[in-house]
């Protein structure tokens, strides 16, 4: 007990923040060489919402996590930074001891796959009775009571009865719902779900999510999503990040991120659906791959992989601009220097469905002029603001001037790209 | 049987295409076990295949649609009925030229490209490996430029070809098993789930890739998935399966505009809208086959408008066609 290191609460929100993260800087150790997942990321996480976590696989979502319970794999580590719990530092948590207080009794989390959460070889009642013995002081038999109960509570018909069959005797749905019961054991304050429906069929999905929504309610959990399906989100969620390269690029409101988002990568994100794909039209493909996070990321790390980025993008990394009092994002576009860009079309329709519920009434009025929020010296002032791909079209690439002019005859950017070069797409993915 | 008669008619309607069907499926059944323990996975499917078109078959995990794909590439033998490619049966006993015509003709995409890929094996031979099979004295120099190009039409740069898959992303190593089926110049692709295990991003560029081969190439394909929206966005027509039934088949904008058998408006109700505000007042519609009361009535697969056909009994035909 002596070696938890109590900090004291420092956290300067309105809200009640019950996880708060500062600066965190994770970095894993790669045959020889270092890797950077999370690059100075920052993230409060308030009681009783429901945060997505949203991102392309490597974006370090699970990473991020993954370091409030400790499960980090041998070879990474917290380099700097710091994760506030309850008065605890959860960045200096360095025993097993200090982390089984925490893990499954205060934070608990939902894996992907329900077919490899549970063990084979016991009953999926034995499993949350374990759970509960281990957190709380209860005879065998009150567990019992409460694990049958438990089952019943995640939609379990039959629960006295499921209580003694195995995991194989469950369908991937049912088995979700015992994993959860398993999490929602002890009532933790914070539940985290790494994809808890991207194995499930779309009718056990809405299920399973129809019942964390319930659970969240009855227990006021603070749940935290990580999906990458952004159709999961508009329905679960009051807050998303958008994480790209180790670091929140957006953040905000579900309906700012869907029907005001700022930063390319969310545009590029929410355009790719294939909810948004029309027969006979292609969709929005984001060229390229993410950035080698082994080397350092210089400027925004998305400009790569950005057909409309600025100069200033491959020069600096942007600070946070806040849009309004509960969004903010990570570009250079919405600094007053930077030309008004339009957004990819899906997310211009978005803009629009969001502009007609906002004259219905339907979402809360706020202010639309954007404010600094933190004052950076911006290099160059002007020039840097030009939109680097036409200065360099204009100037070198003969293929990304066919790019540019296939961009403005309408074609989606990914394709422009892929055509322009001409099926030497290697490099771009 | 009564069904079969109103199919065959209800065919004949379907023939648009100016009857240009690549490969027809008929009263196709596949069961496993025998006995008490004889399970149909599949049960009386018929379809047709046009040429040029990519169909979409959307199921449920278990609902039949991965056996049904293996059926076609004759990875599971058919218990009942049959599949003609190209005017000629393809089921049951084939003479060995035929088969080895047909393992050239009809190629697979498989769902996960992470393991899906000979990882000790370099891109030039995974890609070719099917070409060597068939085409035995096949000049070095004609193999290279077939891999070469196979690999510049999924936009996969041909130096890559000396590499190793664990060198690739996952849209990448998924290119390069669409390049493996495409060198076979096949005329039929399954893609069997091709794109779930892929990030969003990914993708939508796989997608784009495949209906950019429809259209330049003529490619037919049927697209095994369980995600509606991805159809929606690369099918040309969907064929909704449950428990080894056809339930429903229609165009795609058809399908989704007006759905009539109750587990394919459950499935679309079921599919996650990209709108916060709209999300909230969506209600997924449960599906119980309880429903259905087939006792006296049996049900037929019965073409209830031109090119949508539907699963049901008299009555509930006719209620559908109220619907429509």
């Amino acid at each position: 007990m002596t070696e938890l290191v109590k900090v004291m609460g420092q956290e300067a929100g309105n809200a009640d923040p019950v996880l708060s993260v500062r600066d965190l800087v994770v970095k894993f150790r790669l045959r020889g060489r270092e890797l950077t997942a999370l690059r100075g990321l920052s993230l409060d996480v308030y009681r009783g919402e429901r945060l997505a976590i949203v991102g392309e696989s490597g974006s370090g979502k699970s990473v991020l996590t993954r370091t409030f319970l400790g499960l980090l794999e041998s070879n990474g580590r917290i380099d700097s930074g710091s994760i506030l719990y309850d008065g605890y530092d959860l960045a200096k948590f360095s025993r097993e001891r200090e982390w089984v207080k925490i893990r499954g009794g205060r934070i608990a989390m939902v894996f992907q796959d329900p077919m490899t959460a549970l063990n084979p070889l016991r009953t999926v009642g034995g499993q949350i009775r374990e759970a509960l013995l281990l957190h709380s002081r209860i005879s065998g038999a009150e567990a019992k009571r409460q694990a049958i109960r438990l089952l019943d509570d995640v939609g379990i018909p039959d629960a006295e009865r499921r209580y003694r069959q195995y995991p194989h005797e469950f369908s991937g749905g049912m088995r979700q719902r015992a994993v959860i019961a398993i999490a929602a054991a002890c009532t933790p304050e914070i539940l985290i779900c790494d994809e808890p429906t991207t194995a499930l069929d779309v009718t056990v999905q809405a299920q399973i999510l129809e019942l964390l929504r319930r659970l969240q309610s009855k227990y006021g959990l603070t749940v935290i999503f990580i999906t990458h399906d952004l159709g999961v989100v508009a329905e679960i969620a009051d807050r998303v990040a958008v994480m790209y390269a180790g670091d929140i690029v957006e953040l905000g409101s579900c309906r700012e991120i869907f029907f005001d988002p700022r930063h390319p990568y969310t545009w590029a994100l929410l355009s790719a659906m294939p909810q948004f794909g029309e027969r006979g039209k292609p969709l929005c493909a984001i060229p390229g791959t993410p950035p080698d996070l082994f080397a350092d990321v210089r400027g925004d790390a998305f400009a790569p992989r950005n057909p409309q980025a600025l100069a200033v993008d491959f020069q600096m990394r942007p600070p946070y601009f806040e849009v309004s009092p509960t969004h903010r994002a990570r570009t250079w576009l919405l600094d007053p220097r930077a030309p008004e860009l339009l957004p990819p079309e899906p997310v211009r329709r978005l803009q629009e469905a969001g502009a007609k519920y906002l004259l219905q009434n339907r979402i809360p009025d706020r202010e639309n002029r954007p404010a600094l929020h933190e004052k950076q010296e911006a290099p160059e002032p002007r020039k840097s603001f030009r939109n680097f791909r036409k200065e360099q079209a204009a100037q070198q690439s003969p293929v990304l001037e066919e790019a540019a002019r296939r961009l403005r005859l309408g074609e989606g950017a990914g394709n422009a790209l892929r055509r322009s070069l001409g099926g030497g797409l290697g490099q771009y993915g | 049987m009564l069904s079969g008669a109103a199919l065959g008619e209800g065919w004949g309607s379907m023939a648009e295409k100016g009857g240009n069907v690549c490969l027809s499926l008929r009263h196709v059944g596949v069961s496993f076990g025998s006995g008490k323990k004889l399970f149909r996975a599949v049960d009386d499917v018929s379809f047709d295949i046009y040429r040029g078109e990519i169909l979409g078959l959307a199921g449920e995990s278990g609902s039949g649609k991965t056996t049904l794909g293996r059926a076609i590439v004759r990875l599971c033998p058919i218990s009942a009925g049959s599949i003609i490619f190209e005017n000629r049966k393809i089921s049951g006993e084939l003479t060995g030229e035929h088969r080895r015509e047909l393992i050239r003709k009809i190629q697979m995409i498989f769902q996960d490209p992470m393991a899906s890929l000979n990882e000790r094996a370099k891109v030039d031979y995974i890609i070719s490996e099917g070409l060597r099979n068939v085409c035995r004295n096949l000049p070095e120099a004609e193999r290279r430029r077939l891999v070469e190009k196979a690999m510049r039409d999924v936009g996969l740069r041909p130096e890559f070809a000396d590499r190793f898959p664990h060198e690739f992303s996952g849209g990448q190593r998924q290119r390069i098993g669409i390049a493996r089926s495409l060198i076979m110049k096949p005329s039929l692709i399954i893609a069997d789930e091709a794109v779930s295990a892929l990030d969003v991003s990914v993708r939508a560029q796989v997608l784009n890739l495949l209906t950019s081969l429809q259209r330049r190439d003529g490619l037919t394909c049927l697209f095994i998935a369980h995600d509606l929206s991805v159809m929606r966005a690369i099918s040309d027509r969907i064929a909704v399966i449950r428990r080894g039934r056809l339930v429903e088949l229609a165009k795609t904008a058809r399908l989704f505009a007006c759905p009539l058998h109750p587990y394919t408006r459950a499935l679309l109700s079921a599919v996650p809208v990209p709108d916060p505000v709209r999300a909230c007042g969506k209600r997924v519609l449960p599906y119980d086959p309880a429903c259905h009361d087939y006792s006296h009535d049996r049900p037929v697969w019965s073409e209830i408008e031109p090119g949508h056909y539907v699963y049901g009994n008299q009555k509930e035909l006719a209620v559908y066609r109220r619907m429509l």
